[in-house]
């Protein structure tokens, strides 16, 4: 087991090591560079500057400081964000996304293994066609359509009440997360109910429940102890790079609902060409996901005792 | 199954009972006239607070109400007494006699020493200030900037604690609006140099000597700004809060916060979010930004466009009218003929009223004439696609396309858009990688001169490289005299210039639009400094009914 987390992480390191340099380069090839405004600066202020980010160096000179700061854990400081490191944003604003991401796979999977079981109890019948209808939705709309679908869902209750039931926008307390989750976490639950749907259908089917029926264990034991625990099984799977998705893919739900996310930031950076903030944040959510695959892949070991990691790779 | 879904239904629900408790206690509301506050949404998190080097709007609007110059702007903005009560220019420099009562938000005294101390910061090469160029006019400050010179060699005194004496390296007719800019603010050294290279970064990283104190600064979140109640002149100041609860940069989102009266001013509505509020019946407001839109041609020697018959033909066909009205259709913004707006002084009124500029006459025939004479000229049989550069925001899109079927069907013109995102537009422009360019300017300062030195040949922001001796000798005139005559029909001239020789082509004169709450007062909304200002803001109470 040991091994094998050590491998893995080996090798984890190599995947960060080629994303960090492959956004270095694609960064460095796009025309202009961070310190490009609308209005011109002289030649003095320039060279100051340029000194003070070390762009005054070539290129290559520059990777290696990266590189050797990288190791360091030290992304250095935003071009745009005057005085502010880099570091400090990640660790300010990441806890935000992190917070929003997790209540979103919360409520995503909690909804998509509720509502894939209940299609495939209920198969072909019409509570299968009208969740399937709402999976197919969720699954094609993009976030921004929900997300400004929900924030005037918000306001219409609140005029409709008469008092503040929900906050339009804005961060702090829980009822601020509430919408926002549910419009970052749709997509994911559309995905993880249609998932849940066809692997029930699969344990349905199998020889264990034969058995367990003609054993005359009662339905609802069946259920519960042999086919949702069988089904949930791929659920898990494909939870590891749904939390990095969720936590990395917030940007619009962010920008909508005024959350002071890491997404923003992300985005921002790139638009900006601010190559600190591009590059800490695209390191840092590298090693999130590959972190998170690992996790997942630990994890399988405790639910399925058939996996047992060490003994097979080691 | 049953277990599961009622666990995960009572549990969903109970977090619907927390979230209402909770937002019940957490709600701000647009204004409060009791506890005399209001509520604003902002577009992003001011990037640089730091006077000596902060360029940006955003940044420039917060720190017009926490710090205050030796100058500053009334709501009419007329230039009045700041932290100095006094004044005198001169040709050769400038007295600025302090106020006694001038303070601190830590109570100490606002001393010449601080301007003395900010002002030599600005100048210093380690700062690299892109600003630093509107100190110019003061004695060596290019001779600092450029690194020849100590910042001790500047040409500013503080004769004692209440007398500021400047030096000019050239007369500056402009120099009493400049103290009322951001630049030109005081620090106090002491408290700059206990923050350990810090300052700035935070709301506490800052001393501050304006109408209101930042007093919260949550990164990315939230600003809250407090009465400062050291300001000297706090009985003019009604408001006692301005809250920043939320920063996005969604005009629809702020919209729905205005409508949710959550804030009391949803700024930069663009045309979906118009429509809107129009039909809701919203008070929509404007006001011109400052900002001025033309045509830039490449005058390099490569390019056609140096051509003047081609600008020419250009010229003779573009409408500013049909442009604005019929294919923007913003309110607010305005048709346009010059590069000096429309609300810039001039001898006693208002410069374009007093120096109309001239109007191209739309004739397509004449365009075909001029278009056949560049031909001549550059000895071409047809003139090859030309390169319109623009950014990707969507009024100059849609500028771009209009420019695209005028040119065309006008005057057969092949026109390729080179659409960029805004930094990369910049980088190519800067490269001179365009014939033509859509692109804008506003101005640093409350003078003609922000706007009519764009095109001297030794301005680094003449991305055209428009060359040409009598006008770089009119920029010179402008930038010495102190005869408001003399100066003005210099700016004529310019204007006059840039019309014959078709520098550029001017498009329009941009407008923003918003909504207000009706019961706000006195928001103060302007195209130079920071806007928008709440410093002379008061609330209405509500209506009894």
């Amino acid at each position: 087991m040991i091994n094998y987390i050590l491998k893995r992480l080996a090798s984890g390191l190599v995947t960060i090591w080629f994303i960090a340099t492959a956004t270095f380069v694609a960064m460095h090839m796009v025309p202009g560079d961070p310190l490009s405004a609308d209005k011109a600066m002289n030649a003095e202020v320039r060279k100051n500057l340029e000194i003070r980010y070390g762009l005054d160096k070539p290129v290559l000179h520059q990777y290696g400081i990266f590189l050797r700061n990288m190791a360091q854990g030290d992304f250095g400081i935003s071009y745009t964000q005057k005085n502010r490191r880099v570091n400090d944003i990640i660790r300010e604003h990441f806890p935000i996304s992190a917070v929003l991401g997790v209540m979103a796979l919360l409520i995503a999977t909690a909804g998509g293994i509720v509502w894939g079981a209940l299609t495939a109890i209920y198969r072909d019948r019409w509570p299968d066609v009208v969740i399937m209808f709402f999976v197919v939705v969720a699954v094609s709309v993009p976030s921004f359509v929900f997300a400004m679908i929900g924030q005037l869902g918000i306001l219409k209750l609140n005029e409709w009440t008469g008092v503040s039931l929900l906050p339009v926008a804005g961060w702090g307390t829980l009822s601020h997360m509430l919408v926002p989750a549910l419009v970052l976490g749709l997509s994911t639950m559309a995905y993880l109910t249609r998932l849940m749907r066809s692997s029930m259908l699969e344990v349905t089917s199998a020889d264990y429940i034969r058995t367990a029926r003609a054993k005359g264990v009662p339905p609802l034991r069946i259920f519960y102890k042999h086919q949702l625990r069988n089904a949930i099984l791929p659920v898990i799977t494909v939870l590891g790079p749904s939390i990095a998705a969720i936590t990395t893919g917030g940007f619009v739900v962010e920008l909508v609902f005024a959350i002071p996310g890491l997404g923003r930031y992300f985005v921002q950076a790139v638009q900006q060409l601010d190559y600190t903030v591009i590059m800490g944040t695209t390191v840092f959510y590298g090693a999130f996901l590959v972190l998170m695959v690992l996790l997942v892949d630990i994890l399988y070991g405790f639910i399925d005792p058939r996996i047992r990691l060490g003994k097979v790779g080691a | 199954m049953t277990n599961i879904s009622r666990a995960i239904f009572l549990w969903m629900l109970l977090v619907q009972c927390l979230a209402f408790s909770w937002a019940a206690l957490g709600a701000a509301t647009a204004l409060n006239y009791e506890q005399r506050s209001l509520s604003y949404a902002i577009r992003q998190e001011p990037p640089d607070m730091n006077t000596t080097t902060s360029s940006d709007g955003m940044s420039g609007m917060i720190i017009d109400h926490v710090f205050e110059g030796l100058l500053s702007y009334d709501p009419q903005g007329k230039l009045i007494g700041g932290v100095a009560k006094r004044w005198q220019l001169r040709n050769d420099g400038a007295t600025f006699w302090l106020r006694e009562d001038a303070r601190w938000s830590d109570g100490s005294v606002v001393t010449a020493h601080d301007f003395v101390f900010a002002w030599r910061k600005v100048l210093e090469p380690k700062t690299a200030s892109t600003y630093g160029f509107i100190m110019f006019p003061v004695l060596n400050a290019r001779a600092i900037s450029e690194g020849e010179m100590a910042s001790t060699a500047l040409g500013v005194k503080a004769l004692d604690d209440h007398t500021l004496e400047v030096s000019f390296h050239q007369p500056c007719p402009y120099f009493l609006g400049l103290t009322a800019f951001r630049t030109l603010f005081p620090i106090k050294e002491s408290f700059y140099h206990s923050r350990d290279g810090r300052y700035g970064a935070d709301a506490e990283e800052l001393l501050y000597n304006g109408a209101f104190s930042m007093t919260e600064w949550v990164h990315g979140a939230s600003i809250k700004m407090e009465k400062n109640h050291h300001y000297w002149a706090r009985q003019r100041i009604w408001l006692n809060r301005i809250d920043i609860p939320y920063i996005t940069e969604d005009t629809n989102a702020r919209l729905n916060l205005y409508r949710d009266n959550k804030i009391s001013l949803a700024d930069e509505l663009v045309a979906e979010t118009l429509d809107g509020a129009l039909q809701e019946r919203m008070q929509v407001k404007t006001f011109l930004d400052g900002a001025i839109f033309y045509l830039e041609f490449n005058h390099r020697n490569e390019r056609i466009t140096r051509n003047k018959n081609f600008r020419k033909a250009v010229q003779a066909i573009f409408n500013t009218d049909d442009l604005v009205y019929k294919v923007l259709g913003n309110p607010g913004t305005y048709p346009t003929y010059t590069l000096f707006p429309r609300w810039v002084r001039g001898i006693d009124g208002i410069f374009t009223r007093e120096f109309p500029p001239k109007r191209p006459e739309l004739n397509q025939t004449k365009a075909m004439a001029y278009l056949e004479a560049a031909k001549q000229e550059l000895n071409l049989k047809e003139i090859p696609p030309i390169a319109l550069l623009i950014d990707d925001r969507p009024s100059t899109q849609k500028t771009a396309e209009y420019l695209q079927t005028l040119m065309q069907q006008k005057l057969g013109l092949t026109i390729r858009i080179d659409k960029q995102i805004f930094k990369q537009r910049l980088a190519k422009t800067k490269a001179g990688q365009f014939d033509i360019v859509i692109t804008g300017w506003a101005a640093d300062y409350n003078d003609l001169l922000s706007y009519g030195d764009l095109f001297q040949f030794a301005n680094l922001n003449n991305r055209g490289r428009y060359n040409s001796a009598r006008y770089d000798e009119l920029v010179s005139v402008a930038q010495k005299s102190l005869d408001v005559n003399e100066r003005m029909h210099t700016f004529a001239e310019m204007q006059d210039l840039i019309y014959e020789d078709v520098v550029i082509v001017p498009l329009y004169e941009r407008g923003k639009i918003y909504v207000q709450h009706p019961r706000l007062k006195g928001v103060i909304r302007r195209a130079i400094g920071g806007d928008p200002n709440f410093n002379y803001v008061t609330i209405e109470p509500e209506a009894v009914k």
